[in-house]
């Protein structure tokens, strides 16, 4: 399975949930597959897509999920200390772990070699770190969904992608209408 | 009054109430208020951009955020301030804490010192510098005007300023 094929299985969990989507694929695939108020989809900025979800999480009570990648969670590892001493029960960060940068080229990431995210999340003090196989996504998020706890899930899928366009939208639509939903 | 004292009012007139933070010497009397603060959440970042995401996060979610960090760190924020706050319209304060000045005893500081008005400038943020420990009054004003305009706004204190602390 690809990530595509992850965000495919997750949208009956997630359409209705705040999303804070990472640059790029992840942003595109979602707006391709299940456009939706709730999702903010991120335009640039690579690596703060965590930082977003964080920051919505503390600000608000309604559940928040970063669909975050590797590449992206690689570049901003400030985040993990961060998140794991500013704990948001309404939060999910959903690192989808393909090993590469896909939105560039498939280049190879470190998390697809040596580096283990989810190591690297508990080391920083995350108490609640999930890893699965992209087989298992739905069910690991359903139990983060339902549950009352800060979850941390990498996801570990294969690389590739699929042909999507990019998001024309305005960035201010984007917000305005995401914000509509945080306060509805 | 400490201008210390004076920005944290400014900052509670406004309702400013998720406060990012990257220390500097300068900035060590103001953080410890806002951490004291009951009405502010104040959450550390260990990078300015890591905290800008932070904040524009704390944006969507309805509060009045603030970044409090060092000048040096427009040199890592660029690409939040144009990508993110700027393309999205999110009002953001930014308290500088501006090394590099007259009265600076570390050399390396002038090297960034020298450049952040010039890119401030160059991304059009609008920009305040306060010299004297009276400039530290304007702070409420500049405030409302940042949340008025949804921009980055810059607000430069540097070590003449801070002899008021």
């Amino acid at each position: 399975m690809i990530r595509s094929d992850v965000l495919k299985t997750l949208i009956p969990l997630i359409s209705d949930q705040l999303l804070v989507t990472n640059i790029g694929l992840p942003s595109q695939e979602m707006h391709l597959l299940d456009d939706q108020p709730s999702n903010f989809y991120m335009l640039g900025t690579m690596g703060l897509a965590s930082s977003i979800g964080l920051g919505l999480a503390l600000a608000q009570d309604k559940k928040v999920i970063a669909l975050d990648g590797d590449g992206s969670v690689l570049m901003n590892f400030g985040t993990l200390p961060t998140i794991a001493n500013n704990v948001a029960s309404n939060f999910i960060l959903l690192i989808i772990d393909n090993g590469s940068y896909g939105s560039t080229g498939d280049q190879p990431t470190y998390s697809g070699m040596k580096t283990s995210l989810s190591d690297v999340a508990r080391a920083c003090g995350c108490d609640h770190v999930v890893e699965c196989q992209a087989e298992d996504a739905f069910d690991t998020v359903k139990a983060a969904l339902d549950g009352d706890q800060m979850t941390i899930i990498v996801c570990k899928c294969e690389s590739g992608n699929i042909k999507v366009p990019v998001i024309d939208m305005d960035p201010v639509v984007i917000k305005d209408r995401f914000m509509k939903v945080v306060q509805s | 009054m400490s201008v210390n004292d004076v920005i944290m009012e400014a900052l509670v007139e406004n309702k400013v109430d998720f406060v990012t933070t990257v220390p500097c010497k300068q900035l060590a009397g103001v953080i410890e208020k806002i951490d004291e603060e009951p009405d502010i959440y104040h959450i550390p970042a260990n990078r300015e951009d890591e905290g800008m995401g932070l904040c524009a996060g704390a944006h969507l979610g309805g509060k009045r955020p603030a970044i409090i960090m060092q000048n040096t760190a427009i040199g890592v924020t660029i690409n939040a301030l144009a990508t993110l706050i700027q393309f999205y319209r999110m009002p953001l304060p930014m308290l500088i804490s501006y090394r590099g000045e007259v009265g600076e005893p570390v050399a390396c500081q002038v090297e960034m010192a020298v450049h952040t008005k010039a890119l401030l400038n160059q991304l059009s943020i609008p920009t305040y510098h306060f010299h004297k420990p009276e400039d530290a009054n304007e702070l409420t004003d500049i405030l409302s005007y940042c949340y008025m305009s949804k921009k980055p706004v810059a607000v430069l204190m540097d070590a003449t300023f801070w002899k008021g602390a």
